[in-house]
């Protein structure tokens, strides 16, 4: 693994998080919450009709994940992130409730860079496909909402040591942007 | 020519033997394909990325875990010689049975739903999605790809008219690959299929997937246009991950098949780095 990774606690303390750059690799350690498409769907529309939300958002990370069963007594099986954007629709107003880190992987829409920038959130790229490293850095899960949804539930999760780097900084700066660009040979 | 007998419990074997495999251990020449790229991408981000995709996939097949939680949709390829004769059984129940026990007994994820509109997940991840061939001989040759979404979603057909030409069609892949960007896990192996009909010419974009990386398609004609298309992808410096890097794709491979005089269907198949296949022979 990278040796000059930082390491980033988890729940994100809001200053920690506004110092975080667009390409800084990070260690992340601690409790965050996962969830994907319906669980999204879920949290904006309670949000919208103003009912009270199964977990508060203030300060948490939500990773984008739908992990594999664990087998015997591993916590869970391979554990990588899904695709972000799919949840754009719904994450500017997670965000306004205090959503303060996301965990997932892909571009995300002005909207969401907008509403980071807002509220000096961060966005993680967790590695797309590296599934079996992602299960072992997961020490424990648990459902926390929604169990009818089989492996698309809300969880609680810890990590320890996992791996991921700043997609999207506090300032609204985009390593998807950023990073082909020095690399693009115009055709 | 003997009729030749085989039992349904056989293909359900091989199915089930197959979906273990490919999805637990990254295929030989991917991993090779990773490797060589890990040499060439001059980008830092790109070679740290390669790096944990070559340790992912080594941890995956030591200790039997899926390579990644996208177990994906169960496609099957069945090839079927004509002087086979199945019995004790029915052939999708077959290939369904073996791919609902492959999901339990690996603890793969089960991300099939039953009704795209109700969404009410199957639990198994059956059905699986199959693909049937005739082929001469007594033989039954099956062949799993678990193919997960983040690449499926990226995917296109476009209906294209003769005059469009080869500029119209490089114009497809390069825009598919660009709009793609790291959604689909770059670096990818990119299927093309140009000609047929529209669900044919998609199709013969996922059998381009099937070919190894390193074998380039036997027309000089295409096999110059792959190599060609491949550069000009690794030129939009997506990178492994979409972090930016020369490694965007590993391989383009192109299939074609004869298309109606006022026809040119171009489909573009993304297969991710984790593109995961496994071929068992019943005979």
């Amino acid at each position: 693994m990278t040796d000059n990774s930082k390491i980033v606690q988890l729940p994100l303390d809001a200053t920690i998080a506004r110092t975080l750059r667009a390409g800084d690799w990070v260690r992340l350690q601690g409790a965050l919450l996962g969830a994907r498409d319906a669980v999204h769907r879920r949290l904006f529309e309670a949000i919208q009709q103003e009912r009270e939300l199964p977990v508060a958002l203030m300060g948490e990370t939500i990773y984008n994940v739908g992990p594999c069963p664990g087998r015997g007594e591993k916590a869970c099986g391979s554990a990588g992130p899904t695709t972000s954007g799919r949840m754009d629709r719904y994450t500017p107003a997670l965000l306004e409730k205090g959503l303060l880190g996301m965990i997932g992987k892909g571009k995300r829409s002005e909207a969401v860079v907008t509403a980071i920038k807002d509220r000096g959130a961060v966005y993680f790229a967790a590695l797309g496909g590296a599934g079996a490293i992602y299960g072992t850095r997961i020490n424990s899960i648990e459902v926390v909402a929604y169990p009818e949804l089989g492996p698309e539930a809300l969880f609680r999760m810890e990590v320890v040591d996992f791996p991921a780097i700043v997609a999207i900084d506090s300032r609204g700066c985009d390593l998807y942007e950023a990073g082909p660009a020095s690399f693009r040979r115009d055709l | 020519m003997a009729i030749r007998s085989i039992a349904a419990s056989q293909i359900e074997n091989a199915v089930y033997q197959a979906a273990l495999e490919a999805n637990t251990r990254l295929p030989a020449d991917i991993m090779h394909a990773l490797e060589q790229a890990e040499t060439a991408e001059s980008s830092e981000n790109g070679r740290k990325v390669l790096r944990l995709l070559l340790e992912n996939a080594r941890l995956a097949a030591e200790q039997v875990l899926p390579i990644c939680q996208d177990t994906g949709v169960a496609i099957v390829f069945a090839d079927v010689g004509q002087e086979v004769h199945l019995v004790d059984g029915e052939w999708e129940s077959a290939i369904n049975r073996g791919i609902a026990a492959a999901y339990r007994d690996g603890s793969f994820r089960c991300s099939m739903v039953a009704d795209p509109l109700q969404r009410a997940n199957t639990g198994d991840n059956t059905p699986a999605l199959i693909h049937w061939q005739l082929v001469p001989g007594s033989r039954v040759t099956i062949t799993v790809m678990p193919k997960g979404f983040g690449s499926e979603n990226m995917s296109r057909v476009v209906m294209l008219v003769p005059s469009d030409g080869i500029a119209g069609i490089r114009s497809v892949i390069i825009e598919t690959v660009k709009s793609a960007g790291p959604n689909a896990c770059p670096p990818l192996i990119v299927g093309v299929g140009i000609g047929g009909t529209q669900d044919h010419a998609a199709l013969l974009a996922k059998k381009a997937l099937l070919r190894p990386i390193g074998v380039a398609h036997p027309g000089a004609q295409t096999a110059l246009l792959e190599q060609q298309w491949l550069g000009e992808i690794n030129d939009l410096g997506i990178g492994p991950g979409g972090f930016g890097g020369n490694t965007t794709a590993l391989a383009l491979h192109i299939e074609t098949y004869a298309t109606h005089i006022a026809g040119l269907p171009v489909a573009v198949q993304l297969g991710c780095h984790a593109l995961r296949r496994s071929t068992i022979i019943v005979s």
